[in-house]
């Protein structure tokens, strides 16, 4: 049921949908004709066309509470139904950003206690939720970084390493921040190589991106001596939060020496992704970052709760304060769980993603035949050898009803199939996951054409990205 | 009491660390040191559903909501009215638990969405192209201008004076990394230098009244820069766009389209510009094509600017952007449409200048600015706004923002379609008591 039509194909002079107020006060008069608009080309539609559209068009979609949704490093989570209402609370929806500070308290209380969580939960000093996403909080961290070797008065740092596993916007945030990157590679178990890394942490290395795990889904168990490495040559050690799923209310990153570490709200504190988003990624740091933090942060003095700006703050991010109703979410996710749940959802998160691996290793290659944490990946090679590529068992998985998993990520793995099954999933979904992986292997040995030709059943077929980039089409005009 | 967000029971469990051939959860996390395996966390008791709820509900109780309050407060983010099927569509569990979408097949419903909202902005602003929105207004201000620098290898971004502090604060975070300098340039200037990669604007400013777009166009690109307006999008139902006068980035704040304040964000960073600069652009871009049965569908497309493909060599680092929020913004662009949009901004610049004349003819106040304007303008007031926006407080009003650290007792007022007459007349009744008290 795909829809071949859009806004203005039912788009008729006259209609509208939605009725406003008349006018209750006498009109001014209207400035100069030069600075006055014709007419706004926008679509008329009624309000029944409208919702009949866009409901139409939510029925292509796949969601979490669609089905299972295990794409590796996104953590699609099934998000709390009791947070989609509490966020509609007038005191909380319905704020604006510049009121007094005195009329909102309830909302500096909420963010102050968030700070305070976030940081006990890393393991921090002080945390900022300004960031409005992960690639965000991450660009905060490394500005953060530049501004404390510059207070240092140590300039010639003009490097950021970044491990080959890395997610893209590592590299691409050390350069928005001025730096140069180096890529350190992966040794044969997934880890860092340690002798790489000895050889490139020099004075003009600012600091090393890490994420913990990995993106491999491992656990590198030589941090302690990546960190003490990194120190002992004047860097810092900058974490990537994004898989902090698998050690959340086990794990410290600030006991195991990272200097700053960004989270996503939106992935580990269940907040729905909304097709893209919003997020949020709040920056936790150690004491001798605190000074350099974004503006501003939440206090509490003797009055209640205030905004104030640090000392040496590396600036603002936003307009306001960072993506309030995300921390709104995030906030009650904490306050559902406590400690011992956050715990439960590590090691459930860990245990679903090792079951998988067990029962899947058998079917697809597993470069890394180790314990994993919170994901698994697994390299399609064996299915390339017969003409069948990742793509094609992604594509396939589609037609069983089954969300794919990130796939040709991490670069460092060749046809990768990044599988993240995240905690809320029932042993009987994984069982039901795993008996179609293995259907699909064995289709892929006797029937590859059909993994060629995924998928079939779905409301559009395989879509000719190439075009796309070339003939770009982004958008419709009214009347052509 | 077992978690509702788990699925499995401990028979799951003990099963399934069976099969894995360990004989507990946390042989698992052997990799991770052993001392710091298991550390000690300081987090307040768990609460039942039940008793969350009723805590959040006293949370929110503790803020002063618009619904209760009367609000004069603008100054980038906007009290508007929200059509109810806004909420209807976003609430739809199928847009808003859906991921990015890499897998086009089965995200149809976001792709289209997202094409619709690119089409809608770009007929909105009058420019040509759109992406699917940064994270908010200000940091689409910001990569506009690293954007311009990138396109004009040219050293310095220039802004004007008039556009809001904390943009300008955002964009001096955001050059701060290439160490590319902000200067600051006053409304008169003469011309800019021949080293500006762009010249930013903001339409109507933050005072609130319009300037001379097609002088600043000329200025900008005399001197080979480009030019970034950033706009207020309701005011374009009514009033011409920078895109009119040549202006090749147009940016916006788009929480004022069919969302909530929300104490600031979520919002909506609305980034458009001219086709030519279609491969410069930051962030996430949706396009048309066909599927191998030619039937048409939509795909994330230049994906060669972005980070997940180009790594140090992308545009940008964005990737999470703000999707939801823009789905919200296009459902209400569609709900006002053509008529609508006209409509709401009338009324909003209607009602502006009913409150602007009647608190001008005020004893004590005065109008800041005497140019054409919007919804928002600033008064002068007869003592501290802070004082004034104390007594409002009591009456149940939330005034306007205190700019008295640019303008001398200067409160910049915003009224919109959502004020009443008789909120408007209350307003002015309250200030009215001002009138004589010595500074």
């Amino acid at each position: 049921m795909s829809h071949h039509y859009l806004l203005p194909d039912i788009s008729q002079p006259g209609k509208i949908g939605c009725s406003l107020p008349e006018l209750d006060v006498a009109p001014a008069e209207l400035p100069a004709g030069e600075l006055l608009r014709r007419e706004v080309g926008l679509p008329e539609v009624s309000e029944v066309e409208l919702v009949r559209y866009f409901t139409a068009l939510s029925k292509l979609n796949y969601g979490v509470d669609t089905g299972f949704y295990p794409l590796g490093s996104c953590t699609m989570k099934y998000n709390p139904k009791l947070h989609e209402d509490i966020v509609k609370l007038p005191g909380l929806a319905s704020i604006h950003p510049y009121q007094p500070v005195e009329s909102v308290q309830g909302a500096l209380q909420l963010m102050f206690e968030l700070q305070e969580y976030l940081a006990e939960i890393t393991g921090m000093s002080a945390t900022s939720l300004a960031p409005m996403a992960g690639a965000q909080g991450e660009l905060t961290g490394i500005l953060m970084v530049k501004a404390y070797h510059q207070n240092r008065g140590d300039k010639a740092r003009r490097k950021i390493l970044v491990p080959d596993s890395a997610h893209g916007t590592n590299p691409a945030t050390s350069v928005m921040c001025g730096f140069e990157t180096n890529a350190v590679p992966s040794d044969e178990n997934g880890n860092l190589d340690f002798k790489s890394l000895e050889s490139m942490m020099n004075e003009e290395v600012a600091g090393l991106t890490l994420t913990l795990p990995n993106t491999l889904g491992l656990f590198d168990p030589q941090i302690l001596e990546i960190s003490r490495l990194v120190h002992e040559r004047g860097g810092l050690l900058i974490g990537d939060g994004a898989n902090l799923n698998s050690v959340l209310g086990k794990v410290k990153f600030g006991e195991l020496g990272v200097d700053c570490v960004q989270l996503n709200l939106h992935k580990t504190f269940s907040t729905p992704h909304g097709g893209g988003g919003p997020g949020s990624g709040p920056v936790c740091v150690q004491a001798s970052l605190a000074d350099f933090l974004p503006s501003p942060l939440v206090i509490k003095n003797g009055k209640g709760y205030t905004f104030t700006s640090p000392a040496k703050s590396i600036g603002r991010l936003g307009a306001a304060y960072g993506n309030f109703g995300v921390m709104v979410k995030a906030y009650a996710y904490i306050r559902s769980l406590g400690a011992e749940g956050l715990r439960e959802v590590s090691e459930n998160a860990v245990l679903n993603a090792n079951y998988l691996k067990e029962k899947l290793k058998a079917y697809y290659h597993l470069p890394y035949d180790r314990t994993c944490m919170h994901e698994v990946v697994f390299s399609g090679k064996k299915q390339k050898e017969k003409g069948v590529k990742t793509l094609d068992i992604a594509k396939r998985l589609l037609d069983y009803g089954f969300h794919p998993p990130t796939v040709y990520f991490p670069l460092v793995v060749d046809e990768a199939l990044m599988i993240e099954p995240t905690e809320t999933e029932s042993k009987a979904t994984l069982d039901a996951y795993i008996d179609t992986m293995k259907e699909i292997a064995r289709e892929a040995e006797e029937d590859p054409e059909i993994l060629h030709t995924a998928p079939h059943n779905t409301p559009v077929r395989r879509l000719d990205e190439v075009k796309a980039a070339r003939e770009p089409d982004l958008r419709w005009e009214l009347g052509k | 009491m077992p978690s509702p967000y788990l699925a499995n029971n401990d028979a799951d469990r003990q099963a399934m660390l069976r099969d894995i051939g360990v004989s507990s959860v946390e042989e698992l996390f052997k990799d991770v040191p052993e001392k710091y395996r298991n550390a000690n966390f300081k987090l307040p008791s768990p609460l039942s559903e039940l008793e969350l709820k009723e805590e959040m509900r006293q949370l929110s109780n503790r803020n002063a909501n618009l619904e209760d309050y009367t609000c004069f407060l603008g100054a980038g983010y906007y009290r508007h009215f929200i059509p109810s099927v806004v909420g209807h569509i976003t609430g739809r569990s199928e847009f808003y638990t859906a991921y990015t979408p890499y897998q086009a097949e089965v995200s149809q419903g976001t792709l289209q969405t997202i094409y619709e909202y690119q089409s809608l902005v770009c007929q909105l602003t009058g420019m040509e192209v759109s992406n699917a929105g940064m994270y908010d207004g200000s940091t689409a201000a910001a990569e506009a201008a690293l954007m311009a620098w990138r396109i004009t290898r040219k050293g310095k971004i220039a802004a004007l004076s008039t556009v809001s502090p904390r943009y300008l604060r955002v964009i001096e975070t955001y050059v701060s990394g290439h160490s590319i300098p902000l200067e600051k340039v006053e409304p008169n200037l003469d011309g800019l230098s021949a080293d500006c990669a762009c010249l930013v604007v903001q339409q109507p400013n933050f005072f609130g009244y319009f300037e001379d777009m097609a002088a600043y166009a000329q200025k900008a690109h005399g001197a080979g820069a480009l030019l970034v307006a950033i706009v207020d999008p309701v005011s374009l139902g009514m009033f011409k766009s920078p895109a009119d006068y040549g202006a090749d980035i147009i940016v916006a704040e788009g929480q004022a389209l069919g969302n909530p304040t929300s104490f600031g964000g979520p919002g909506l960073g609305i980034f458009t510009c001219r086709k030519d600069y279609l491969r410069q652009m930051p962030g996430r871009i949706v396009g048309k094509t066909v599927d191998v049965d030619g039937k048409p569908g939509y795909v994330l497309t230049m994906a060669t600017r972005e980070q997940h493909i180009r790594r140090e060599r992308a545009t940008s680092n964005i990737c999470t952007n703000e999707a939801l929020v823009a789905l919200a913004t296009a459902v209400y662009l569609a709900t006002l449409g053509k008529e609508g949009l006209r409509q709401v901004a009338e009324l909003c610049y209607h009602k502006a200048h009913y409150a602007a004349s009647a608190i001008a003819k005020l004893e004590g106040y005065s109008l800041v600015f005497q140019q054409p304007f919007f919804e928002e303008f600033v008064v002068r007031c007869p003592v501290a706004p802070s004082q004034i926006s104390d007594v409002l407080f009591k009456e149940g009003i939330i005034g306007g923002l205190d700019i008295s650290d640019m303008i001398d007792n200067g409160m910049l007022f915003c009224v919109t379609e959502v004020n009443t007459k008789s909120e408007i007349d209350r307003l002015v009744e309250i200030l009215g008591k001002f009138r004589g008290i010595k500074k």
